[in-house]
């Protein structure tokens, strides 16, 4: 960062508005930071005290930008994932339990087309066709859940034990919740994470184009602004909610794990 | 299977061919502007219309494409050497070095992706000259995608330096560099080429997604990322289809590049 052109220089030295004192005070509130060991104690003692430093380009707390943009971002999110996990598990299950090549081939179909399509041009298209832009992540999120879940799930599905259940005259639904569901389950905690970053991710190009204010709309217009405090701090927040996630889906598939054993 | 990756193969050489002779085949150069046929239709001057700045649609697409398809390729490969050279390393030392560099690793993965990327992005700057803009781009791409990769060739090579013939070198008086060069290199290779070839269409997105956000490739230079920004003009002229065929190629060149790692080589 120090090393990258500009560093150190602000638009505010060229404002003619500003006395030479002014600008003098400016440059001394900036020496400060000379120093990378003093920037960062003063940093971290900084965020230890709950406070994020300003935005450059909005003039304003970061931590008042983040309290009012993340929970319109973690709506979005939570609705995509709900949309994704819905549709993409479903209909993973579907095409493994009836087998039908139809479906399958439908689905990996629709699959590969979606993947192929950058998130951004999944936003302008959504714009355009005037539809629900928060359903967008759920669409983003949807392929990555259908082709991971039905890989694991078809996996399952041909392990000894299943194929001895069914010779059994084990019902679709008793095979599926009781065999199948409960070997791929670790796996697809995990997915569940995974699919998190998916989603915040692709919450930058959604907000940018859709013109939702949430978290990836902002780290936009500071990478724009060249706001680098704001984008680290943004980073820093996507980062800690991401691993909050794995964490918890690691956990969660631990205990799985624990109870199963 | 083999029919639909051999269909993708040729079909990515066409293109690449295609893109490569951009300068023999395009009826201008992507920069020219046709000033008096401005959102032109197509016709035989310009196979696919003019854009509003006047600019031949045909010449801006083969040569958007050769810079995507030239410089993901070039980003990947950087990407593959940091992670074989990263991964190789931690996976042959093992011990403290490898559990050192994993942890660097896993939280280098940690970060989210186009978060991070945009951070970089904001720390270069932004009004510099498109040939700079496409060199920072993918530089960026290929200095920064390598974790992934990396740990899979951590594994591959924790694997390699516990088997027998790896031992069978050592008793035999083989050195550590000679052990790497001559003996895990080589077998590293399978995973190296798969991991190139999943990067590759993972850059041409990512490229695509800064492109249409403002931060990739800069104008007048056209990349994937530029062409599709276009479409947001799309609803004022409805029933101009061909606007979409930048949308359409890039759909047919990403899942020529998936259905090429269809042999195995994808994630479960």
């Amino acid at each position: 960062m120090r090393l990258a052109p500009g560093f150190g220089v602000d638009e505010e030295d060229l404002d003619a508005r500003l006395s030479a004192q002014s600008i003098q005070a400016l440059r001394e509130a900036r020496a400060g930071e000379a120093n990378l060991f003093v920037f960062y104690f003063r940093y971290l003692n900084r965020l230890l005290h709950g406070d994020l430093g300003n935005s450059r380009t909005l003039q304003r707390p970061v931590l008042q930008l983040v309290a009012e943009r993340l929970p319109e971002t973690l709506k979005s999110v939570a609705l995509g994932l709900a949309l994704g996990w819905s549709v993409g598990f479903l209909l993973a299950v579907a095409v493994v339990m009836s087998r039908a090549w139809v479906l399958d081939l439908l689905g990996s179909l629709l699959v590969g087309v979606l993947l192929c399509l950058p998130a951004a041009v999944l936003a302008m298209l959504f714009v355009l066709a005037q539809a629900p832009t928060r359903l967008l992540l759920g669409l983003v999120v949807f392929p990555k859940i259908f082709r991971y879940s039905r890989n694991l799930l078809a996996r399952s599905s041909a392990l000894p034990h299943v194929l001895t259940a069914r010779a059994k005259g084990l019902g679709n639904m008793r095979v599926l919740v009781w065999h199948i569901l409960p070997t791929a389950a670790p796996q697809l905690l995990a997915l569940l994470g995974v699919t998190v970053s998916v989603a915040f991710t692709a919450a930058i190009p959604m907000e940018a184009l859709c013109d939702i204010p949430g978290i990836g709309q902002l780290a936009w217009k500071a990478a724009l602004g060249r706001d680098v405090a704001l984008l680290v701090n943004l980073t820093m927040v996507v980062t800690l909610v991401t691993l909050m996630a794995n964490s918890a889906s690691d956990l969660m598939g631990r205990t799985f794990r624990t109870s199963e054993a | 299977m083999k029919w639909a990756r051999t269909t993708a193969i040729v079909f990515l050489v066409a293109v690449s061919a295609a893109c490569l002779l951009a300068n023999v085949i395009a009826p201008a150069s992507y920069a020219h502007q046709f000033r008096e046929e401005t959102n032109a239709s197509p016709s035989r001057q310009h196979p696919l219309g003019t854009d509003d700045l006047g600019r031949d649609r045909f010449a801006r697409v083969l040569y958007g494409t050769r810079v995507s398809l030239l410089l993901a390729p070039a980003a990947a490969l950087l990407t593959s050497l940091l992670a074989a050279f990263v991964g190789g390393i931690a996976g042959f030392a093992g011990g403290r070095v490898e559990r050192f560099v994993m942890a660097g690793t896993d939280l280098f993965l940690s970060l989210p992706w186009l978060f991070l990327l945009i951070t970089v992005r904001a720390l270069l700057p932004l009004n510099v000259s498109p040939i700079v803009s496409v060199l920072i781009t993918f530089a960026m791409l290929g200095c920064l995608g390598w974790a992934g990769a990396a740990r899979i060739i951590c594994a591959d090579a924790r694997a390699l330096a516990q088997s027998d013939f790896i031992l069978l070198a050592r008793a035999s008086g083989s050195n550590g560099f000679r052990l790497l060069w001559h003996h895990l290199v080589p077998n590293l290779k399978p995973v190296l080429y798969a991991q190139f070839w999943i990067s590759v269409p993972v850059f041409i997105l990512t490229e695509a997604n800064l492109g249409i956000l403002g931060l990739g490739v800069a104008e007048p230079l056209p990349s994937w990322g530029s062409l599709l920004r276009e479409l947001e003009s799309f609803s004022t002229i409805s029933g101009q289809a061909w606007q979409l065929v930048p949308l359409i190629l890039f759909i047919l060149v990403v899942s020529s590049f998936h259905l090429v790692l269809t042999k195995g080589e994808l994630p479960v």
